[in-house]
Order: C-alpha cells, then sequence, then structure tokens
C-alpha cells in the first residue's frame, strides 16, 4: 500500500509538470485559436534567459527582466506574425508558430548559449519522508516536486482569478467566444492578443523555471512540449482545468503502468503511455475531457 | 402611438456621402442621411441593398471609400470600432454575436467592460474601491435583466437558450454599455409573432426610458411602419427613399423597389 501511494503521488507530481507547459498551450488556443507550436520554444527561450541572468544579478531581479522579455516577445509576435495574419485559416497561423519555434530555438542559443546551465533557485534535491507512522518506512516524496506542485497550484489559482474576476479577464474570454461581438463592445483585438501571449510567456517562464531547476537548462526543454501535447488532447484545447487535469492523469497513468504493467507486457510504457492515450481520446472523445464540443448544423 | 407628436432633438449622426466598395461591387453608393437625438430611425430595402454594411460603417467595421460621417459635432472620414464603443454606439448583430460560453450575467457584464475603471491588480486584490464598482456594474447589469424579463436565465450560458433569449441577450448587452446610439440589425429576423410583440415592446421602452436614439434595420414591414420615426430606404446601395414611414409608403420607388417593375 505503502509503495502504491508513493508511486500515485510521484505520478501526481510529474503531472502537474506536464500540466505547466499544458496551460500555455491552452490559454492561446482559447483566446486566440492559434495552436501555439512555440510554447515549448518559449519555455526554453525564458529559462535560458533567466538562467543566464541569474549569474549577474539576484534571482528576483533576474526573473523580473525575464518576463520583460517576454512581454516584449508577446507585443513583437502580435506585430509581426499575428497582426499581418489576421483572418487567415488556423493551419496558416500554426505553420506561423511552427517558424516562431524555430526562430525562438536558434536565437535563444545564439543570445544566451548552448551549453547545458545548471539553474539553482533554492529547491532542495533530498526526498523527504512522510506517514513513516502508517506505513514501514514512510513514503518518500520529491521535495522538489512538492514545491513545483504547490507553484502550480498558485499559478492555476491566480489564472483562475484573473479570468473570472477582473475585466481583462471577462475580455479575453468575450474575445475567445466572438471576435466581432467583442470589437462592437469596445474591446480592441490586438491589445488582448498581446495579453494572451504576454499570460502565455509569464507560463512558460514558471514552467521553465521549474523543469530548468529539475532537468538542467538545455536543448531538451524544447521537447517537454512534445509530452504537453497529449495532457491537451485530452485535457480539452480549450480548458485550462482540462490541462490540469490532463497533466495529472497521464503523470499518474505512466507512473502506474510502468510500475505494474510493466514487468507484464515489458518496460518502456511511460515513453508510449501518454500519446496512446491521447489517441484513444482522439478516437472517441476529440474534444477531450473539457474541451467544447463543436456541433455542426447543416 | 403618437408618432406625429414627438419631438427630436439636434442631428446626432450625420452621414455625407458615404461610398463603399468591395474589390468592384458597389457596397453603397454615394448614401446621405441623418439620425436625431431620441428618434427610431428605420433602415429598410431588398436584400443586398447595402444595409448592414450601412451599420457597419456606422460602427466602423468598414471603412467608407468616400463621404464622411459627423458624429455628434466631430467630423471624420471613418470611426474605428473601439472609437465607436467609447463614444457610445452599441449594436447587435444579424447572425446573433454573443458570447456563447459565458452565462447571461457574464455577456452583460462584458458589455460594461469600457466603464470598468479599477486596475486589473486591484480587482484581482478585491482591493476596497475595485469591489465597489463590480458590486455597481453588477446592480446596472440586474437592472438590465429585470428590464428584459431574462431573470429565470440569468446564469445559464448564453449557447444553451433558444433563439428569441438570445436575441433578448444580444439587445441586454448593448444596453449593458448605456450606450447613446443603438444600432439593431434585424431584432426580430427569425421570430415568432410573440417574440416580436415583445421586442417591439423592449425597444419602443429603450428609446422612451432611456432616452436611446436607435437605427434599426427591419424586414417586417408591418414593424417597421409601427415603431419607427423616420425611414431611408436603399436599393442596390442608393437611397431611393427617406422621410416618414406613410411618406415612403406612398413613395413610387420603393414601390417599385419591392414589387419589381417593368424596364
Amino acid at each position: 500500500m505503502g509503495f502504491f501511494l508513493e508511486v500515485l503521488l510521484g505520478g501526481l507530481m510529474a503531472g502537474v509538470l506536464y500540466a505547466l507547459v499544458a496551460i500555455g498551450f491552452a490559454l492561446i488556443y482559447k483566446a486566440s485559436g492559434v495552436f501555439n507550436f512555440a510554447q515549448g520554444a518559449m519555455v526554453l527561450f525564458a529559462a535560458l534567459s533567466l538562467v543566464r541572468l541569474m549569474e549577474k544579478m539576484p534571482f528576483l531581479v533576474a526573473f523580473a527582466i525575464t518576463l520583460m522579455i517576454m512581454i516584449l516577445l508577446a507585443f513583437a509576435i502580435e506585430r509581426l506574425v499575428l497582426r499581418p495574419l489576421v483572418n487567415q485559416e488556423g493551419i496558416i497561423l500554426l505553420m506561423a508558430t511552427l517558424g516562431v519555434s524555430y526562430f525562438l530555438d536558434g536565437f535563444g542559443q545564439l543570445l544566451w548559449g548552448s551549453d547545458i546551465y545548471t539553474l539553482d533557485i533554492g529547491m532542495p534535491k533530498e526526498p523527504a519522508t512522510i506517514l513513516d507512522n502508517v506505513f514501514q518506512g514512510g513514503i518518500q516524496i520529491n521535495r522538489e516536486d512538492l514545491i513545483a506542485a504547490v507553484i502550480a497550484a498558485l499559478l492555476v489559482a491566480t489564472l483562475a482569478l484573473f479570468f473570472q474576476k477582473t475585466k481583462i479577464g471577462r475580455a479575453l474570454r468575450a474575445v475567445a467566444d466572438d471576435h466581432q461581438a467583442a470589437q462592437s463592445i469596445g474591446i480592441p483585438l490586438n491589445t488582448i492578443w498581446v495579453i494572451v501571449w504576454s499570460v502565455a510567456g509569464f507560463v512558460a517562464l514558471i514552467a521553465g523555471m521549474v523543469w530548468g531547476s529539475k532537468l538542467g537548462v538545455q536543448f531538451s526543454l524544447a521537447l517537454v512540449a512534445l509530452k504537453a501535447l497529449p495532457v491537451v488532447i485530452l485535457g480539452g484545447f480549450t480548458s485550462v482545468p482540462g490541462a490540469i487535469v490532463g497533466g495529472l492523469i497521464i503523470g499518474v497513468g505512466e507512473k502506474l503502468s510502468e510500475v505494474y504493467l510493466g514487468p507484464v507486457i515489458g518496460g518502456g510504457i511511460e515513453n508510449w503511455f501518454a500519446y496512446v492515450l491521447a489517441l484513444i481520446f482522439l478516437l472517441f472523445r476529440p474534444q477531450g475531457l473539457f474541451g467544447d464540443k463543436y456541433i455542426d448544423r447543416v | 402611438m403618437s408618432c406625429a407628436q414627438r419631438n427630436f432633438g439636434d442631428v446626432v449622426l450625420d452621414l455625407r456621402n458615404i461610398s463603399l466598395s468591395f474589390g468592384g461591387v458597389k457596397a453603397l453608393s454615394n448614401v446621405s442621411f441623418d439620425v436625431r437625438e431620441h428618434e427610431v430611425r428605420a433602415i429598410i430595402g431588398p436584400n443586398g441593398a447595402g444595409k448592414s454594411s450601412m451599420l457597419n460603417v456606422i460602427n466602423g467595421v468598414y471603412h467608407p471609400l468616400e463621404g464622411e460621417i459627423i458624429f455628434r459635432g466631430e467630423r471624420r472620414r471613418e470611426m474605428d470600432t473601439h472609437q465607436a464603443a467609447a463614444q457610445g454606439i452599441a449594436r447587435t448583430f444579424q447572425n446573433i454575436a454573443l458570447f456563447k460560453g459565458m452565462s447571461v450575467i457574464d455577456n452583460l457584464l462584458a458589455g460594461r467592460n469600457l466603464k470598468v475603471k479599477s486596475s486589473f491588480l486591484a480587482q484581482l486584490l478585491y482591493w476596497g474601491p475595485a469591489l465597489r464598482e463590480e458590486l455597481e456594474h453588477r446592480r446596472k447589469v440586474e437592472e438590465i435583466i429585470d428590464f428584459l424579463e431574462i431573470q429565470h436565465v440569468r446564469k445559464s450560458a448564453v449557447g444553451q437558450l433558444p433563439y428569441g433569449l438570445q436575441k433578448r441577450v444580444e439587445l441586454g448587452r448593448a444596453l449593458a454599455m448605456e450606450p447613446s446610439l443603438l444600432l439593431l440589425d434585424e431584432p426580430m429576423a427569425g421570430m415568432n409573432v410573440e417574440e416580436k410583440q415583445d421586442m417591439c415592446r423592449y425597444i419602443l421602452d429603450v428609446n422612451d426610458q432611456f432616452g436611446t436614439t436607435l437605427v434599426l434595420i427591419e424586414h417586417d414591414m408591418g414593424v417597421v411602419m409601427d415603431i419607427s420615426d423616420r425611414v431611408v430606404v436603399l436599393d442596390y446601395g442608393k437611397k431611393i427613399g427617406d422621410g416618414t414611414p406613410a411618406d415612403v409608403r406612398n413613395n413610387q420607388a420603393v414601390i417599385d423597389a419591392y414589387l419589381g417593375v417593368k424596364h
């Protein structure tokens, strides 16, 4: 029982990390209908900026400057990519974000270097043992993951408040639902896009910080986005809560199946579990768990 | 109704020689008309006459090729949607354009977005003044909900409401902006007789109680003749008639446009 819980908790924590990246996808898709292929590159870019700036200044200052860089990036993307392509098909915008993704990968490494950097934001590395009076030997928890989970929870709570309680949040939801109507009540589309991409940049920064501190800041960070893709498919492209639940399901699912199914059907399940699950969802419930269901009337 | 006795104020919106074309197709050519304070002004005409284009020019979705717009004494070549909304022009759409995933209350609150003064940080932190402001906006929204008699669906997602109610919610969102000029694009399209009667009543009440100036496009001639003070008739992008409902009804060019004529 203790072992099962340990695996379960480990899975939940891994899921939180996937969700951190997936939220970025869901935010932009919801507000602009664009599938942002560059989310992974943004995570890498933010983490690189943060780690290199921290060599010269304290963490908080570096964090603030990186955030500003991400906001500038949002302005640049709106002005140079989205505005010229307004009213184009989704596939064209997807291709454009693919371009942005390659640009950011290259530009980030050109600007900040392409080595592997250690990002130390003071997260404790040694595992903690809990419940040792209930189970023999207790349950080992990775404290780093625990802190990551707390950070993710705070982020989600802030985003939820932002979307539900502020006028900008209301405007964002309005734009996501109907561009034309949003304009008619005086919501400027261009400003809204800048805000959405800034928020996505902020989420990328948080994800880059947490993942970077866990794995080291290196090119492969851009690839965590590939793990977040099945998460958004599972949760539904338009849903931020979906991204979290999807992340948790995939995190737990792959850990449990690795441990309990692995010995039976051979190991390595962790590597493909998420994609197979996503495939099944695409077949039977393409809108995901919480996504909007589109019904075309003839 | 005592149309004849109604007094109107000054001209609030003056459209002069507006021309608009899409590629080679002329949507509007040299159309001029004005709208007076507090009146109900209808735009009618057969399909494709350029009625919706006209509304789109007024609230800045389309920018006219030629002509000028004078709104509240300010002369300009074109409006911009954001500016139009900020200056008190609200509108509804021919095909309902609501925020379908949001509740009725949130749709109406979104309509008040321009009026929200608190910063988003203050709102995020429930800072005292921001909270008071939010309550004030919610009170206004509830007034409109009462006025349009949609209390029973306040919290429903609008995408799930029947068509007639959605039309009413869309009117509500426009009213939430407290506009001085309200543009209605076929507010009664697709409604049954009862729904039309209700909508007529709401429109007249808006005009009466809030003093809102109205410009509306409608196909139901009975309704147009009943509720409007003055009517503009468009056909193939040109103005072919302008005047009181009685004038327009007897205008030969208008009769020809509607009934067809041998050339």
